[in-house]
Formats: structure tokens, C-alpha cells, sequence
């Protein structure tokens, strides 16, 4: 609909700030449309896919001309300027639309399922040019199934469900949306002189205010997942998830400990009061990270356990 | 390159946006050309060569055993090019729209160009149009080379421009109405129903007047707009042979091609916008 080439049965619909029905010219002169599957000009090579497209949209050729050789560089397809494109492989014709895409210098770029059936290089690799258009202050809107995607790269989100958006926010906000699954993971060095010792500890942390409940998690080693990665392996919420292997009395010593704290709303801020409890317990903080549920906690948050369609 | 885009900003919006549709129509068409003119051999095979066999065997080779009178190639060479430009233009409109709006997808590129969904179908007619007269000017050499004589009234030039200018609209604006209507299972089907008859009813290889002992043919014949097509050519350069009215036949094939032009840009646009 707001490419144009659905009309709309009621109701206005803008692109940036163009509205789309009253005048679709002027719109589709703002827009640009990077479909799921290609819809390249099989006719013509991969640089006169590009120059055509700008021809459409009255790019002066010098400039045509320019633009086209450095997409063709910067999407790595210098060398395949001149082969017709239908002999393209996935990867090359998503590169090579979204390129073409570009040639009219879009405010608003539509990208539809821009890495399925990519492999992963060729899937980072778009992401860093959809990241370097939101640099240039292109407006993408990308529609995925990938929660990932999503979560890498989007600064709103918006949640469809069966033509209705259920929700649109920043991922942040809407990981917030999910309730009482977002947790702290902290590794502990504990010494033992604090009154009650480990057990002690565990119900004193589990008595802070907004915290639900606290696990024990295994007994030494890294903290779990990558730093910062937002619904890390082991995401809460999943069932019978936490604890695994050596989970609740995990033999006891002078080793680090993990400690799972599953909080209502947001972790964050039960830093300070966790760490306060520490302290007042004579345990040491050697590694915390913040859990929050991902997006495809909210999804299926908001949509239901059922099959889709 | 700021000087060549600085004269159209000063330009008032209306005049700006009219100046772009317009920039935006014959890049398309230009990409059209650019197209057809590197696929120019397959083209012209494609489009002369039935022509080219139609005026031989029936025009020369049956003329020659005999078994036609002499006259016949003379009247039979104007309907030969009545039917190519026609059916030149249907094909060029017709078999690209179901292969593009059904499987390939091309033409979505040139639908959210900044142009109206509209002229985006015409460029597709004035396209098939441009297609059909290059045919139909191939086949009067050909016709000279293969009959020896080229039937020919300088008086009526302009009437047999005019004749083959409605024609190749005419058969642009067809293809269009089957391109956009038929599904891609049913193209074959629809296009032998569609295609024969229209090419032996349309008075092509015979006079309409001559069918005058033949009456309920010469009234089928009526609803083909191939008909008008061919007795106005005829008209136009053989004009000793009985044939239809000229302005009968220019008043109906005008009101022909108008409706198959709307029905083709009304179904493009159906076919293009949800």
C-alpha cells in the first residue's frame, strides 16, 4: 500500500510525508522497493539494470554513470558489470536490487525479507549497507521474520499479525512489553564469612524488591553467551530453561558462582540494591550481565503460540 | 551536474512534475528500444518471416502455377501488411505483459517509476505501435522484392499512413486487453482461439465486397477489426479493387482501436495495482 501499488480501501497513508493515494508520483519519486524475490531485468546486464532504473527517475546521465559504478563497487559486483543478470546467484541479484534501489538517492527504502536464503556473509553484509543507509538518514523499513534482523538493526519495531500491527516501538520497549522475564546474571566470588553463607546470600538477594525469584546456575566458568548479545543463549522465559547441568546445589567451594535473578520490568535497576546485598554479604561481583527477553518473546507474546497463516 | 537540474527546480511544480513524467515515459520507452534493438535479427525473424512465406506461396507461387489469378498478389500484398502490422503489435504487447505481470516480475521496476501506473501501459502501446510499423514498412520492400511490382498511389499516402497508424494501435491495444485478461495456464489455449480466426477472418488474403456470395461469412467478418484494417490499406493502394468505403472503415477501426486501448490500460492497471 504505501509502495503504491495496493490501494488503499480507507484511511491515509504517508511516506514521507507524501500522502500516497492523493499523489502515488510523487511518492514512488521518494521511495524505493527492494523485493523478496528479483524482479531484475533479465534483458539487460547489471550496469543497465542500474542506469535504466535512474533513467526512470531523471538521474542526468554523468551522474547516472558515477552512481552506478561506485554501487556496483561497493556491493562487490564491479566485476559482473557487464553479464546479464540471469545468471545471478541469490546473493548477487539481492545485491544487486538493492544497489539499483539506491540509483534515485530513495528517502524511504522498502527492503522485504532482504536475507532470506542469504549465507551469512552475504546476510552481514547487507546489514552493513542497510546500517550505512540509516547512517545517510534513509528511512528503512524492512520486513523480516528473522527476530535477529530485527533486533540488530531496527530502531522501531513494529509487530504484524494477520494485516494488524499489534505493537510498534523501539525493541527495548518492547521487550519490556513481555512481563517478569527479563533477569540478571551475575557471577559471584563468594568468601563465606557473610552470615547464612551461600544459602543466605541467595534468600537475601531473593527478598530485594522487583526481584521474582534467583537460581543457582552452574558452578564455575564464563559468564554464559557474548557480552552485551540482548536474550543470550538459554533466552529466560523458555521452559525448564535455567538452571541445566549442576543447576540448583551445585557443589559448594571457593569457586565463582552464577546466579540467575528473574526480575518484574527492568533488570537494570536492581543493580545497585544487588550489589548493595552483596557487599553486606562479604560476596565480591566478578561479572554481571543483563538478560531481556527477545523479540521472538514478544511475538509470540503478542500472537500466540499457534501456527501462522 | 548542478547546472542541468538547477533550470527545472525554477520551473513551477506543475510544470517540474509534467517535465519528469515525461523523462521518466521515454526512459522506458528507451529502455524498450535499447532492447528490441539488440535483439533486432530474432525480431525481425520473428515478424517477417510468416509474412514473408504468406505473399511467396500465395502471391507468387500460386499466381505462377496458375492456380490463382494474376491480379491476386496485388490485393493480397496490402492485406499481408495489414495483417503484420496487427498481429506484430498484439504480440508485442500481449505475450511480454503475461510473462511479466505472471512469472518474471520485470515490469514492477518500471511501475514504481515516478510516473502514473497509466502511462507506464501506454509507453507499453506506443511501444507495440513503434514495433508494428517497422514491421509493416519491412514488408513493402519485401513485397517489391518477392511480386517484382509494388502496388502504389502516391494521392493516398497519407490515407495508408493513417490506416496503418490506427492498425498498429488497434493490434497494440488487443494484445494489451489479452495480456492483461488471460491467465498464464490459459495462454495457449486462448491464443489459438484468439489468434487463427482473427488472422482468416480479417479479409486479409480476399476482398470484403467478394464475399458478397458468401453472406453470412462476410457478415462474421464485420466483427473482426482486422477487416477495416485490411479493405482501408487495400483502399489506399489498390484502389481499382472493390473494397469497403474508406471512411466506413477509418470511422470503425477508430472506434475500435479507442476501446481496445481503454479495455488494455483498464485491464494493464487492474493487473498492476491491488
Amino acid at each position: 500500500m504505501l509502495t503504491t501499488r495496493v490501494r488503499a480501501t480507507s484511511g491515509r497513508a504517508l511516506v514521507a510525508g507524501i500522502d500516497v493515494s492523493q499523489d502515488p508520483v510523487a511518492a514512488k519519486r521518494a521511495l524505493a522497493v527492494v523485493p523478496q524475490r528479483s524482479n531484475l531485468d533479465r534483458s539487460l546486464t547489471a550496469k543497465r539494470n542500474l542506469l535504466f532504473h535512474a533513467a526512470y527517475f531523471g538521474v542526468p546521465e554523468a551522474e547516472r554513470n558515477a552512481r552506478a559504478a561506485r554501487l556496483l563497487d561497493e556491493f562487490g559486483l564491479a566485476d559482473r558489470a557487464d553479464d546479464k543478470v540471469d545468471r545471478f546467484s541469490g546473493g548477487q541479484a539481492q545485491r544487486l536490487m538493492i544497489a539499483r534501489a539506491l540509483m534515485h538517492d530513495p528517502r524511504v527504502l522498502f527492503l522485504d525479507e532482504p536475507t532470506t536464503g542469504l549465507d551469512p556473509q552475504a546476510r552481514l553484509f547487507v546489514w552493513d549497507r542497510i546500517r550505512g543507509q540509516r547512517e545517510r538518514n534513509v528511512t528503512v523499513l524492512l520486513t523480516t521474520h528473522d527476530m535477529d534482523e530485527a533486533t540488530e538493526l531496527a530502531d522501531r519495531v513494529g509487530i504484524m499479525d494477520h494485516g494488524k500491527l499489534l505493537a510498534l516501538d523501539t525493541p527495548d520497549a518492547l521487550t519490556s512489553l513481555v512481563p517478569g522475564e527479563s533477569t540478571l546474571e551475575i557471577g559471584i566470588e563468594p568468601d563465606g564469612a557473610g552470615p547464612g553463607g551461600t544459602d543466605g546470600l541467595l534468600r537475601a538477594l531473593g527478598e530485594l524488591a522487583g526481584v521474582e525469584r534467583v537460581e543457582l546456575q552452574r558452578g564455575a566458568g564464563g559468564g554464559p553467551g557474548g557480552p552485551g548479545g540482548p536474550g543470550g543463549p538459554g533466552g529466560p522465559g523458555g521452559p525448564g530453561g535455567p538452571g541445566g547441568p549442576g543447576g540448583p546445589g551445585a557443589p559448594e567451594g571457593p569457586a565463582a558462582r552464577h546466579l540467575r535473578l528473574y526480575c518484574e520490568g527492568d533488570a537494570a535497576s536492581l543493580v545497585s540494591p544487588m550489589v548493595r546485598t552483596l557487599g553486606e554479604r562479604g560476596a565480591t561481583l566478578a561479572d554481571l550481565q543483563l538478560g531481556r527477553p527477545s523479540l521472538e518473546d514478544v511475538f509470540i507474546h503478542l500472537t500466540g503460540r499457534g501456527l501462522r497463516g | 551536474m548542478s547546472t542541468t537540474t538547477a533550470t527545472p527546480r525554477l520551473a513551477p511544480a506543475g510544470a517540474r512534475q509534467r517535465a519528469e513524467v515525461a523523462r521518466a515515459f521515454f526512459a522506458i520507452l528507451g529502455r524498450d528500444l535499447f532492447v528490441t534493438g539488440r535483439e533486432l535479427p530474432t525480431f525481425l525473424a520473428q515478424v517477417i518471416l510468416q509474412p514473408l512465406f504468406m505473399v511467396f506461396v500465395f502471391g507468387k507461387v500460386l499466381t505462377d502455377l496458375g492456380f490463382a489469378r494474376a491480379g491476386f498478389a496485388e490485393l493480397l500484398l496490402p492485406g499481408i501488411i495489414a495483417l503484420t502490422v496487427a498481429v506484430t503489435g498484439l504480440q508485442g504487447t500481449a505475450l511480454p505483459l503475461v510473462i511479466d505481470f505472471s512469472f518474471t516480475k520485470e515490469i514492477e521496476d518500471r511501475l514504481l517509476a515516478p510516473l502514473p501506473v497509466s502511462f507506464v501501459a501506454l509507453e507499453k502501446i506506443l511501444f507495440g505501435t513503434l514495433r508494428a510499423l517497422i514491421a509493416g514498412a519491412i514488408m513493402f520492400p519485401i513485397g517489391r522484392l518477392v511480386l517484382g511490382t509494388l502496388p502504389f498511389q502516391a494521392s493516398r499516402t497519407w490515407l495508408l499512413i493513417a490506416f496503418l497508424l490506427l492498425g498498429a494501435v488497434m493490434g497494440s491495444g488487443l494484445g494489451m486487453t489479452l495480456g492483461t485478461m488471460v491467465q498464464p495456464s490459459q495462454i495457449s489455449i486462448v491464443f489459438a482461439l484468439v489468434l487463427t480466426p482473427l488472422l482468416f477472418t480479417g479479409c486479409t488474403q480476399y476482398p470484403w465486397p467478394s464475399l458478397s456470395s458468401l453472406r453470412w461469412f462476410q457478415v462474421l467478418t464485420l466483427v473482426n477489426p482486422l477487416t477495416y484494417m485490411s479493405e482501408g490499406v487495400r483502399a489506399s493502394m489498390v484502389p481499382q479493387v472493390p473494397h469497403m468505403h474508406a471512411w466506413i472503415a477509418v470511422i470503425v477501426l477508430i472506434f475500435a482501436t479507442v476501446g481496445l486501448v481503454v479495455a488494455g490500460v483498464m485491464g494493464f492497471m487492474r493487473r498492476a495495482i491491488d
